[in-house]
């Protein structure tokens, strides 16, 4: 066994570090116990004001399992699984109103996107052209996404009129919002160099944006759209519940109206539908990616 | 003046041919997309119902509402907005305080350093992936058949589609965990959860933090949309006064709703700095 040699401090010198460690530990764990404190009285304080009542959930919590086990129980007393036909009676139907669905987010993710991808060389520090187009800008899109997609359903539905329309036009203008400000990050993370290249030949602002920001970015561009439009299929699915298209519709009448094994087979077809989505997106997007790096 | 000499493009055409010749099947796959996808949206305008009569008639009809919108005036009913407002604040900060303590065992469970073992750790993801796939709003329509209408049932509902989000987030940072100050604490003769408390969870704290912050801030506005399907806050005003035509009411309330959301944001990004901030530095 080798013994390594620890020199030590000499003891006054020791000390002060030692007082030193301890202040700073100390500071910490004040620092630490004022915010806990913080926001447990915040935590109260919220409990308070969203009428928390403890007891409820205790006495009607055996509700929410025997919910599960209502809605994977047919008609006749038996599990879902041991008769798939009956379980699944309305597939026809819901197929095609998930399909409704999906062409809603398609369609309200690819126009968003448009204008999104219009809007957004304006508001990017780097490629704007004045900075009052750029705040009116920005400020446009803060607005399109702070506002819930599902609040402009409910007015749209009012002007537009019953219908998937409401749903796409909601999608969209909540789109423009969170892929322009996606887009606009991304332009201002870009190389000059090539834009500066392009200008010294003389060419105008669409010139320089099309052939020096656009090839940087359109990889991730193309990236954020895909995962937009898989987040607009989760949102286009509860549309229907303020009568903007979709399956949302014949999913509330389920809730609502206790027909529970149709509760469980429609969320199976979302969370399945949802599934499909995911793994198609990311596909897609594994090869755009690869792509670029091949080439 | 110097010359620069041009190669010559026969040569170049001879020397690069994938450059300059490229198969048919690439340079036609780019056209064939965009007309597959222009195909796919033209379709979907016509299934969905969309003409440029509707279009017209609804966009006069939007002009009118956003008239009749101006100026915001809550009328008599601004108390009972402020304490909706409270309550959807309290709904996001309690959901989501209640989903990360919730989650953080969880994805324990779900991280790849901690349980090496696939067949335990494949039905947890996709445990909390199926969680995730379903909207926070069809929970609360769950919750409000178990605890009824209120802003009860809107915490527990974003508390569990959080849940599924913030495990799979918080597995990711704690796979994304440096091993080497786990197998410093293993050195020293750490059990299993000293190398958790002391090597891992100083690690990953501080950007569980961060996500956890964020998500009270994009809570708030779910917060307020749980509340069209009766599940209390702010949102249940914001239907109620849609539905009756109180357009002044109604931008009042969105106003009141982007404002509390601009706050938050605020706070939250000053309370991320100060947790993530120095650690940064360091």
């Amino acid at each position: 066994m080798t013994t390594t040699a620890v020199s030590i401090l000499p003891g006054q010198q020791l000390a002060a570090l030692n007082e030193a460690y301890g202040k700073a530990v100390a500071r910490r764990r004040l620092r630490f116990t004022l915010a806990t404190a913080v926001f447990c009285t915040a935590l109260i304080i919220a409990a308070i004001g969203a009428d928390v009542n403890l007891r409820t959930l205790f006495t009607y919590f055996g509700h929410f399992v025997s919910y599960f086990d209502r809605i994977l129980t047919l008609d006749d007393s038996h599990r879902v699984w041991t008769n798939i036909p009956e379980w699944l009676w309305g597939w026809r139907k819901w197929s095609l109103l998930l399909g409704e669905t999906i062409l809603i987010s398609y369609v309200g993710t690819l126009s968003g996107a448009v204008i999104g991808f219009a809007l957004n060389f304006l508001a990017a520090e780097n490629t704007s052209p004045g900075p009052w187009t750029r705040f009116t800008i920005k400020r446009l899109m803060e607005f399109c996404r702070t506002v819930p997609d599902i609040v402009f359903a409910l007015i749209f539905v009012i002007a537009f009129g019953l219908g998937p329309m409401a749903g796409v036009l909601a999608i969209m203008i909540h789109s423009i919002g969170a892929l322009g400000k996606q887009y606009a990050e991304m332009v201002e993370n870009i190389d000059m160099k090539p834009v500066e290249g392009v200008r010294s030949t003389g060419a105008g602002w669409i010139s320089c944006m099309r052939f020096a920001v656009l090839p940087q970015v359109a990889a991730g561009f193309a990236s954020y759209t895909l995962l937009r439009f898989e987040i607009n299929v989760r949102s286009a699915s509860v549309m229907g519940f303020v009568g903007a298209g979709g399956i949302g519709l014949e999913l509330i009448t389920a809730i609502r109206k206790f027909y529970y094994s149709d509760v469980s087979a429609i969320l199976l077809m979302i969370i399945l539908t949802v599934f499909v989505i995911d793994i198609g997106t990311g596909w897609i997007r594994g090869r755009l990616f690869g792509g670029e790096r091949r080439s | 003046m110097t010359k620069v000499s041009i190669p010559e493009p026969e040569g170049l055409r001879a020397r690069y041919p994938d450059v300059f010749e490229r198969p048919a099947s690439a340079r036609l796959a780019w056209p064939l997309m965009l007309l597959v996808a222009l195909a796919i949206f033209v379709f979907g305008l016509v299934h969905l119902g969309f003409s440029p009569w509707r279009m017209l008639n609804g966009l006069h009809q939007l002009g009118w509402i956003t008239l009749m919108m101006l100026p915001p005036n809550p009328g008599s009913s601004l108390p009972t907005y402020l304490h909706a407002l409270g309550e959807t604040l309290s709904i996001a900060l309690l959901g989501t305080t209640l989903a990360a303590v919730f989650a953080l065992p969880v994805s324990l469970l779900a991280a790849k350093n901690i349980v090496p073992s696939n067949i335990f750790r494949f039905p947890i993801r996709r445990f909390l992936d199926t969680i995730r796939g379903v909207d926070t709003l069809i929970w609360a329509l769950v919750w409000i058949n178990v605890v009824g209408l209120g802003p009860f049932a809107g915490v527990l509902a974003i508390a569990v589609s959080d849940f599924g989000a913030l495990g799979k987030l918080f597995s990711e940072a704690i796979e994304g965990a440096d091993r080497k100050q786990v197998e410093g604490i293993r050195a020293s003769g750490g059990n299993a959860l000293h190398e958790i408390r002391f090597g891992l969870m100083p690690q990953v704290f501080p950007v569980i933090a961060g996500q956890v912050l964020y998500f009270i801030e994009s809570n708030t506005r779910s917060a307020t949309i749980i509340g069209i399907v009766g599940a209390g806050g702010i949102g249940l005003q914001l239907a109620e006064q849609i539905r009756v035509l109180e357009w002044q009411k109604v931008s009042f309330l969105i106003l009141m709703v982007l404002i509390a959301v601009a706050v938050i944001d605020w706070i939250s990004s000053k309370l991320r700095f100060a947790i993530i901030g120095p650690r940064a530095v360091v």
